[in-house]
């Protein structure tokens, strides 16, 4: 494996015609961790991606790898190891095959299709035809390419989608273990509890735009609180008056913090002290994270779930 | 990355797929088949006393020419359609991520999809010269016609139809560049190479200046790179203006070249989503 690297993304933006599907986007990933890159359906990650990967010009902005950009990495596949969610496969051709026509395009040892083949444990059905492969296997083996150059940078697009529960378990641990080499893993996904067990940090974006960077617990603690007084016109204006977003609610009123902000209860019981308002309910948020995901990309119903139609209708 | 990569690369893509031998193996029955019709009918003909006052429809001394050419002449649609299918099926398949992943200069990888497929053109043309001299061949021994194997004429031939065939192969590749939708360009390969064009030249045949145009279609500047063509034989007495065997190769090149570079614009710098 080659030195750490940083993923450096720089107010980058794209539109397709009249749609900004990205705007402004501005995020660093570090090695040694597994970072979440998350959002809905159609928030951007994977227009981000392939900026990222030079497959999508920007509109502006730029996405390196520690300063360089992809198309001018000297050995881009021992640099960034991919996976993206389009998996593409040639039907009629083996999995061994597959690797080794990349691993050929960019001077890689052919030993290596061997070995990331049994990483990704497809080692027993590589001289078979990648067409007769289920979602699982086809998610393994677009790992298997990622790998392929032994890369310190790994970008994966939803890799866990379509992965049985053992295969979830399996690459729980290996995204893990890749981190702990002292990888840069950026793992994306539309679901958050998809990898709320194996990100350590993460970078949550809805309609192109930054709306969360930071660690998972301080995702939690931006929640809502619910509070209440007796003269709820008073507890409004405090709260109003400080900054924070309050809507009524049957307890009385939910606050919540300006975009970019944290909020917590202490927060709130202070603001009501010191505006000499009696308080006669006050409770963090009991939602979790999910329920501030949901909130923080603005995102009411729990998104649905047509990325993860596993079959693409290509013959 | 290398180019020298690049081109293993893309020689080992059309290897690892079962299109280029199923292809290949029709190519070998059908000119094989085709010349040993053509060599029985030619054959037959010189055979016979020629009608009184009417010119002999082949000159008796190039038959076997004519005949070993249908190697080009009705084979060269396939390198076309496998430059076209490898390079649409990257399109399709979408494994136009990770070449352009392993690879990111795409000007070197469509350079390098070129070279492989006119390597392969050339195997394809050597296969379609083993149809047209052996089933030809067979027909025109059977048929008592000289078989001329050793003449240096015979060996130009065969070495322009290998020319030829990695020509078109690389034509194909720039179409499929041009027109990155497969069936789309099975459609417009197919209808132009074997009905449009051939309507095309024949009607050119009418008058002088539609002939002097005509010799600039695809398949005629084919012909006249390879020097001979049953087409042209059946076409008529020696009227018909041909270009140089040097033009006709020069006019299969443009065509690569032009349709290549507006190809590599239009779709295979676009972004890859």
């Amino acid at each position: 494996m080659a030195l750490p690297t940083t993923i450096d993304v720089a107010h980058l933006s794209k539109n397709f015609g009249a749609v900004a599907a990205v705007s402004d986007l501005s995020f660093s990933v570090q090695p040694g961790r597994v970072t979440g890159f998350l959002g809905p359906n159609g928030a951007g990650k994977t227009t981000t991606l392939r900026m990222l990967l030079g497959l999508v010009a920007p509109s502006s902005g730029s996405a390196t790898f520690g300063g360089i950009v992809y198309r001018d990495l000297p050995r881009p596949l021992a640099t960034v190891g991919t996976a993206l969610e389009a998996s593409s496969f040639h039907p009629g051709r083996t999995a061994q095959n597959h690797l080794a026509i990349y691993a050929r395009a960019a001077a890689i040892d052919p030993s290596r299709v061997e070995r990331v083949l049994r990483q990704v444990g497809l080692a027993e059905v590589g001289n078979r035809r990648v067409g007769g492969f289920s979602l699982g296997m086809r998610q393994r083996l677009g790992l298997a390419f990622a790998l392929l150059g032994d890369p310190p940078v790994l970008v994966l697009d939803e890799p866990i989608n379509g992965l049985d529960p053992e295969g979830i378990r399996w690459i729980r641990v290996f995204l893990r273990e890749l981190a702990e080499e002292g990888r840069t893993v950026l793992v994306s996904s539309h679901l958050l509890s998809e990898v709320q067990q194996s990100v350590d940090h993460a970078i949550i974006i809805a309609k192109g735009r930054l709306v969360y960077d930071g660690t998972l617990d301080g995702l939690e603690t931006g929640a809502r609180v619910d509070v209440d007084a007796p003269d709820r016109a008073a507890l409004f204006a405090a709260l109003s008056a400080a900054g924070v977003v309050v809507e009524p609610a049957e307890h009385g009123f939910t606050a919540a913090a300006p975009a970019g902000f944290e909020l917590s209860a202490a927060q709130v019981g202070e603001i009501a002290l010191r505006a000499g308002v009696p308080l006669s309910l006050l409770s963090g948020e009991k939602g979790g994270l999910e329920e501030a995901f949901l909130r923080i990309t603005g995102v009411e119903s729990p998104p649905d779930t047509a990325e993860a139609t596993p079959e693409r209708g290509r013959a | 990355m290398s180019i020298v990569s690049a081109i293993r690369a893309e020689i080992s893509k059309l290897l690892t797929t079962r299109l280029w031998w199923i292809l290949l193996i029709v190519l070998f029955v059908y000119v094989a088949f085709v010349a040993g019709i053509l060599a029985g009918v030619f054959g037959a003909l010189a055979n016979t006393d020629p009608v009184e006052g009417a010119p002999a429809p082949v000159a008796p001394g190039n038959l076997h020419l004519i005949v070993y050419s249908s190697a080009t002449a009705i084979g060269y649609v396939f390198p076309l359609l496998l430059g076209a299918l490898a390079t649409t099926s990257e399109f399709r398949h979408q494994t136009l991520t990770p070449t352009f992943l392993a690879n990111p200069n795409r000007a070197q990888v469509l350079v390098a999809k070129a070279v492989a497929l006119a390597v392969v053109g050339a195997v394809y043309g050597a296969i379609a010269l083993l149809g047209s001299i052996g089933g030809g061949g067979l027909v025109l021994a059977i048929t008592g016609q000289e078989l001329h194997l050793a003449d240096s004429e015979t060996w130009v031939l065969a070495a322009r139809v290998l020319l030829a065939m990695a020509l078109w192969a690389v034509i194909g590749v720039a179409l499929g560049a041009l027109i990155p939708n497969q069936v789309a360009v099975l459609v417009i390969v197919l209808a132009f190479t074997q009905f449009l064009e051939p309507i095309l030249r024949s009607l050119s045949f009418i008058a002088e200046w539609t002939a002097q145009v005509g010799q600039f279609l695809p398949g005629a500047a084919g012909d006249a790179l390879v020097g001979w063509s049953p087409f042209t034989a059946f076409a008529g007495t020696g009227v018909v203006p041909t270009l140089e065997w040097w033009q006709g190769g020069l006019v299969l090149l443009a065509i690569g070249l032009v349709a290549g570079l507006v190809g590599y614009l239009t779709t295979w710098k676009r972004d890859v989503t």
